[in-house]
């Protein structure tokens, strides 16, 4: 966190292996408030303070912590939604820090999110066929009607389900119909912000299984951004725990679980087997039979 | 992918009726009915009336209401039946010239102001508000004294009042729309902010833009009355209710009949309209749609 922001070019010259998928070196974003006394300014919020990280090719990446610690703002900037206002962020090697949206197009291709609420991550006017194909019209892509019903296969769905709107589905359908929506423009990179968490826990399971399945089998890479470590744990190799806007600890899933080493994790680990089961009643473990 | 999952998501696709139809309300009902008795009325008054009504006859002039002349007549013998059945289309002509100028200038002005950068909003709003706190009456009276006394120049005018109400209702169904998932993923997706606006934003704000519009409504027909009563509104001899009240005036301590009869449809036709947006606001509240 101490290193200073270089000019250095962040993709790596040939030869030194295969460049990462996401990059991210002291990112911080600062929000300034609007003024509430005429005497001094608000004190800016700061959403992101210095983080920095690096995901390989293929890897599923979790990123756990409480709400309001910066999750979401940080997606935002990975995406090229929002801007960071200090720090560089590259994907696949390309930094994408001050590109205007023309040349974030390829962002846009490689990219795609799945969100937590699944009332209104999709327009309840379009039909679920055109809310699929979107990506597809936006990049101008063919054969359109052919790539829905393929994706809506994919995702355990009926061809059907085109021609309906979202609210005549479950909340763990729309979550499918999300997915697919994210996997039309055949992106090498998804990142996924809880997109268990608003799930009945009979759906949860298998959402998470369906997208640990097709990261699998499209050997994407997997950003997942949650505040549940169980289902973190069922789905990620690697884990970022996050806390004020801070990464307190990175390392391998099962690391981090066995040996957290940073007090907030512990804290977050404790809170694990009471709350984590109590509310849900399922742990990884089960997760992991089905 | 497991045999399991995909079954039980076939299994609940099931509710397929699952839109939640709130019940009709009593406001829509009886707006909706009022609303369509005055669209008869216009409609009849091309085919039918009973007599024209601008055909002056002083030899029945200021009679009772008869079976020949079911509102009687006014000073010039006019049958005010017929001229408040041919005065039913200056009021609906009226309401849909100045409704469409305001919501076809309003609402992408609104949507504008909700997507562009949020200084280049604030600026359009107070612009926007200058032309709220300006008086519609004065505008469209204005307007006369310029381009002369004319129906169409009412309307344009009471149209032009009203955009700000538009623009500073859609700006805030915009802005609630952008901050959707389905926006950012549409965003996410490579979408532009035209084809966001034109595919996301408007129909998510459509049910708005009718309330406001059916209310808007109200106001314009209101608003060419009291034009017509001043003498700035549809010039003789179209009948308009407005001016049928005026005319009336001088004659009401001897037939107040006169002003009962226009004022009774224009108070009806406004009370429908209002009733129409209210009951369509019930029924397609954003905040109640869609949400469980």
């Amino acid at each position: 966190m101490a290193e200073q922001p270089t000019s250095t070019p962040l993709a790596p010259g040939p030869g030194t292996g295969p460049v990462d998928a996401i990059s991210v070196r002291d990112v911080t974003r600062v929000y300034r408030r609007p003024r509430t006394s005429l005497r001094h300014a608000s004190p800016p919020v700061h959403a992101l303070r210095g983080v920095s990280f690096a995901i390989p090719q293929g890897q599923r990446f979790g990123i756990v912590g409480e709400s309001g610690c910066g999750k979401s703002t940080l997606l935002r900037i990975l995406a090229g939604l929002d801007r960071p206002t200090g720090g560089s962020v590259a994907i696949d090697g390309r930094d994408i820090t001050g590109l205007r949206e023309r040349q974030l197009k390829f962002v846009r291709e490689r990219l795609q999110l799945v969100f937590q609420d699944p009332m209104s991550s999709l327009d309840p006017r379009m039909r679920v066929g055109d809310i699929v194909a979107e990506p597809l019209a936006a990049q101008r892509q063919g054969n359109r009607r052919e790539r829905v019903a393929e994706l809506l296969e994919a995702v355990g769905l009926r061809a059907d389900a085109a021609d309906r709107y979202p609210h005549q589905f479950s909340g763990g359908q729309r979550q499918r119909i999300s997915i697919a929506r994210a996997l039309a423009p055949r992106p090498k990179i998804i990142v996924a912000d809880e997109p268990v968490s608003a799930l009945d826990v009979s759906v949860r399971a298998q959402v998470l299984n369906l997208i640990a399945d097709l990261v699998d089998e499209l050997s994407l890479t997997l950003v997942f951004v949650s505040h549940d470590l169980s289902v973190v744990r069922h789905v990620c190799d690697r884990v970022a725990v996050m806390h004020a806007g801070q990464i307190v600890e990175t390392g391998s899933t099962e690391q981090v679980y066995e040996d957290p080493q940073h007090s907030y994790t512990r804290r977050l680990i404790a809170a694990v087997p009471t709350l984590g089961k109590a509310l849900s009643g399922v742990s990884a473990a089960d997760l992991n039979r089905e | 992918m497991s045999a399991a999952a995909t079954e039980t998501a076939v299994a609940s696709a099931g509710p397929a009726g699952r839109r939640r139809r709130r019940p009709v309300t009593g406001s829509l009902l009886v707006g909706g009915l009022i609303v369509a008795i005055v669209i008869g009325m216009a409609l009849l008054s091309f085919v039918w009336t009973p007599h024209d009504p601008t055909l002056v006859n002083p030899a029945v002039r200021l009679q009772e209401p008869s079976a020949e002349y079911w509102f009687g007549t006014d000073k010039f013998g006019r049958d005010v039946f017929s001229q408040v059945l041919m005065g039913s289309r200056t009021t609906l002509f009226v309401g849909f010239v100045a409704v469409g100028v305001a919501a076809l200038v309003g609402v992408p002005l609104g949507i504008v102001a909700g997507m562009a950068p949020r200084w280049c909003g604030e600026l359009l709003m107070r612009g926007n508000d200058l032309l709220l706190a300006f008086p519609a009456l004065l505008l469209a009276i204005m307007f006369a004294a310029v381009y002369g006394a004319g129906t169409l120049v009412a309307m344009v005018a009471i149209g032009i009042a009203s955009i700000p109400h538009f623009a500073r209702l859609i700006r805030g169904g915009t802005l609630q729309v952008m901050e959707t998932e389905y926006v950012i993923a549409a965003r996410a997706a490579g979408r532009g902010p035209f084809a966001i606006a034109v595919r996301h934003v408007l129909p998510n704000v459509s049910s708005l833009v009718i309330v406001q519009a059916s209310v808007g409504f109200a106001i314009a027909v209101l608003a060419e009355a009291a034009l017509s009563f001043l003498g700035f509104g549809t010039p003789p001899p179209t009948p308009s209710w407005g001016r049928m009240l005026q005319e009336s005036q001088e004659l009401l301590s001897i037939a107040p009949r006169l002003a009962v009869f226009p004022g009774v449809a224009i108070a009806l036709a406004v009370l429908g309209f209002n009733l129409l947006g209210d009951g369509l606001r019930d029924r397609f509240d954003p905040k109640l749609e869609d949400r469980r």
